[in-house]
């Protein structure tokens, strides 16, 4: 008996209408300068930071199975490296963002040495008191502003309107660098590969796959966007302490977006940056009652809906933008 | 009626099916031998029983009560108690703690702290050590004085023989016996057949998740038996 | 003398790590939790007693008896309404569950009290002194802290190593399946597990709200400490904890007089030396045994 003819295919339909409504919405944010206001660049700026952080925190934990409560230290990290790349060592700001998160990224290796000792719950434990020790170190640091913190200097000589925009183009490239970047590599033999540590690490270990190794490296990228994303959100805000930059307010964002989101997918951090803003609008006026909110909706959905919010969308109506997975098409002709 | 009554009995490994249509039954007082070979089903069909997978309620029936799918803690207190595969002895408890946590259900019954040194001397002369320093016969020894701490109705043993030594096998099969005769009803899973066959009233052989023979040890020869493990 | 006296201090003030540094390896130890939420819940015992006071006129001290038993039942809540459902599907749900409680009841404090200083005022026992020789004076309250703190740790050894639940206990975090066999209830031991950490928790929280001053954003430093104590001492061994709690002690103790903002740092590095040096604690493997 002959086995059914069958295709492995990519894209589905939902998929490439998204791309060319992706493609649409990123030619309208590219030219959003011209059609926009300040405030609502400012929002973008800040909305994609959430996203990115978001992304790298997802990434961590819904694909290598890292969870992490000390991402803030790479917030903080690049933060100050911007500071000091910008303004001490001269070097244009813009390209400093990036720089900044290869400061980041180089400081995460020793960091892992230090964290990779511990498994599950007092790895989150472990990773928060490393941001702990950064935080004090800065905190006692007199040429970084101690306590107090510092500004930006090296973005005065510019008009303010340029510098808001060049920020949010800068926030755009950023963005798409991390979507593509997150869909991309899953795509590939690493994203199989960090697919099969999420699901059994001996099983994978016995396959060849390095898991430490996979492990080290999402995790300096990882760093490596929190860093960036640090960087520009300080050169948004201009001013940094380190009481701010180290908060582990930057973790309950990203965990919580993550978390309601959906782990695991790559829209998953969209909506649930989406969601974080429309909460945030709506409980404007009530203090931090929306991050206790958030809080709860995050217990909710990790013990009752743990595919998150995009899950749940996903499975009713078999719907994916980014599709990671391979489809077994049966009774179609194989493709090329 | 009945001790253990199983009726039709499913179980799946999520979507995996492992037992299919399990009828079976054990009366008081009997001792009735679950034989087949390795991934047949019939530590699958121990954990049903003993609690630890679920299962349709009715399928399981004790004293006539259903108590299939109740959580195994709840089975204890029924009296249905087992004495697991691996031994599984608690290496932070000394030998006496673990027959101490036994009885954590506090049953009523014949069964004492004296009354299993009795049985197993060599556990009073290791009664402070840790639990795990026994070697392999002795903490089967253990496991066993273990569940009869709770005071069982009907005991479980889980391959009992596996890792011991034929002189190890035999002598816990002789207090097997003295725990039987006693009138303990049990249910015996076994690899070695031929060490099972000589303690028990009746023999189940099943073959990948069904049973594929049933009957009294002396009506049935060796090679029904051989063809209903195998399947030749 | 110079050195002494903060060492002394430091021991003393190890004590009071020592509880918060108790009930996170206990949970740890029976049910493969960290509760990232328990500092924040030693905060909220604090303002349970700061209310208490107000409202009744107590000294926190006597309030005790009506917070230890409200944060005894708030742990069986927790664990028998939320934690237990997080509990055998993998790192991520205890550990979201649990800082999302962090959250919340930081948040919910900042929300009841502000964010101002606090304090509770046991009517100056916490000012007066003991002279031990001409040279040097220890603090009444950080020396009842400490006796309160291994009265604690005395206690539960006896309860782990001397009753029928303590075993249980024992025999569940050891193997959870096979203490199910024995007719141990897990969900329901987990409950009382937590509730007990939390009652005392709940006694490192008003004594340190006692000791220093405290505001609702308190909560992480204690977790923290907490964990470098356990991870200090080791786990698996209560004196271990006890050891722990005090090496750290001492460090903040002598880095704070060498420095002031050194204090913390001090504990961090010495934490992360061991880390390094011996990960595994420095008193780990002593198992919890009856004799």
């Amino acid at each position: 008996m002959t086995p059914p003819a069958f295709a492995v295919a990519r894209s589905t339909l939902a998929s490439r209408i998204g791309a060319v409504v992706g493609a649409v919405l990123l030619v309208a944010l590219a030219t959003l300068p011209l059609w926009g206001n300040a405030s609502l660049m400012r929002m973008l700026i800040e909305f994609i930071s959430l996203l990115v952080l978001a992304q790298m925190w997802n990434l961590l934990a819904g694909y290598a199975g890292l969870v992490s409560i000390g991402q803030q230290a790479y917030v903080g990290l690049g933060g100050y490296a911007l500071i000091v790349l910008a303004d001490d060592v001269g070097l244009n700001p813009f390209v400093s963002v990036f720089l900044a998160g290869l400061v980041a990224a180089a400081f995460s290796i020793p960091t892992a040495a230090l964290v990779f000792r511990f498994r599950g719950g007092y790895f989150a434990v472990g990773t928060w008191a490393v941001a702990e020790v950064y935080r004090l170190l800065i905190a006692n640091s007199p040429r970084l502003g101690s306590g107090s913190g510092r500004t930006l200097a090296a973005v005065f000589p510019l008009a303010r309107e340029t510098r808001e925009v060049l920020t949010y183009w800068l926030a755009l490239v950023i963005a798409v660098g991390a979507i593509l970047h997150g869909y991309l590599h899953l795509r590939s033999r690493f994203g199989l590969g960090l697919t099969a540590i999420r699901d059994s690490e001996p099983a994978s270990e016995s396959l060849g796959i390095n898991v430490f190794r996979t492990k080290l490296w999402v995790y300096v990228i990882a760093s490596f966007g929190g860093g960036m994303t640090g960087a520009l959100i300080y050169l948004n805000l201009l001013r940094i302490s380190p009481d701010a930059a180290f908060t582990v307010n930057w973790t309950a964002f990203m965990i919580f977006i993550a978390v309601i989101g959906g782990i695991g997918t790559i829209e998953g951090p969209i909506v649930g940056t989406v969601v974080f803003f429309l909460l945030r609008e709506f409980l404007a006026d009530y203090g931090s009652w929306y991050l206790i909110l958030l809080g709860l909706i995050a217990v909710v959905v990790v013990i009752r809906y743990p595919q998150g919010l995009w899950g749940l969308i996903a499975d009713r109506w078999d719907v994916r933008f980014f599709p990671v997975q391979r489809r077994v098409r049966l009774g179609s002709r194989p493709v090329g | 009626m009945s001790l253990l009554s199983v009726r039709e009995l499913a179980a799946f490994y999520g979507d995996f099916q492992a037992l299919f249509g399990i009828t079976l039954r054990i009366d008081a007082g009997e001792t009735v031998a679950v034989i087949g070979s390795n991934g047949a089903g019939k530590t699958t069909f121990l954990k049903a029983i003993a609690g630890l997978l679920p299962v349709h309620s009715e399928a399981v029936r004790f004293a006539e009560q259903p108590v299939g799918g109740r959580p195994a803690h709840e089975l204890v207190a029924l009296g249905i108690v087992m004495v697991p595969e691996g031994r599984r002895i608690f290496p932070s408890l000394s030998v006496e703690e673990n027959l101490k946590v036994g009885a954590y259900g506090k049953r009523r019954g014949p069964w004492s702290l004296r009354r299993v040194y009795d049985l197993f001397p060599i556990l009073a002369e290791r009664a402070d050590q840790p639990g795990t320093t026994l070697s392999g016969g002795e903490q089967q020894m253990l496991a066993i004085g273990r569940a009869l701490m709770a005071n069982p109705r009907l005991l479980l043993f889980d391959e009992i023989s596996l890792g011991l030594a034929p002189v190890m096998v035999r002598n816990i099969y002789h207090a097997m016996s003295a725990i039987i005769s006693g009138g303990t009803t049990a249910l015996v899973v076994e690899q070695d057949v031929s060490q099972v066959l000589q303690v028990a009233d009746r023999v189940y052989c099943f073959r990948k998740g069904r049973v594929s023979l049933e009957g009294r040890p002396a009506d049935l020869s060796r090679e029904q038996i051989s063809a209903a493990y195998f399947g030749v | 003398m110079a050195v002494i006296d903060p060492i002394v201090q430091g021991i003393l003030l190890g004590g009071l790590y020592a509880l918060f540094a108790t009930g996170l390896s206990m949970i740890f130890g029976v049910m493969r939790l960290v509760n990232l939420a328990h500092g924040d819940l030693s905060i909220l015992a604090a303002f349970l007693a700061l209310v208490t006071v107000r409202v009744t006129g107590l000294n926190p001290l006597l309030s005790l008896a009506l917070v230890v038993p409200a944060m005894f039942c708030l742990g069986f809540l927790l664990q028998r309404g939320v934690l237990n459902f997080t509990l055998g599907r993998g790192v991520l749900p205890p550990v979201l569950a649990t800082f999302g409680f962090s959250i919340i009841i930081q948040n919910l404090l900042l929300e009841a009290f502000s964010a101002d200083s606090q304090r509770l005022n046991p009517g100056g026992i916490e000012t007066a002194s003991i002279a031990l020789g001409d040279r040097l004076a220890i603090g009444w309250f950080p020396l009842i802290t400490f006796v309160v703190a291994v009265l604690v740790l005395v206690g539960l050894q006896i309860f782990v190593s001397r009753t029928s639940l303590g075993r249980a206990f024992r025999a569940t975090s050891d193997d959870q399946d096979a203490a199910e066999l024995m007719g141990i209830n897990n969900r329901s031991l987990y409950g009382l597990a937590m509730a007990i950490s939390l009652g005392i928790v709940a006694v490192a929280g008003v004594f340190l709200g006692i000791r220093t001053t405290f505001v609702p954003s308190s909560g992480p430093d204690r977790l923290l400490f907490a964990f470098e104590a356990v991870i200090i001492g080791g786990l698996g061994s209560l004196w271990g904890t006890l050891a722990g709690g005090v090496i750290l002690g001492v460090a903040q103790t002598i880095g704070a007089k060498l420095s002031p903002g050194w204090g913390v740092l001090t504990g961090h590095l010495v934490f992360l030396a061991v880390l390094l040096w011996r990960p595994t604690g420095l008193f780990a493997g002593a198992m919890k045994r009856s004799r």
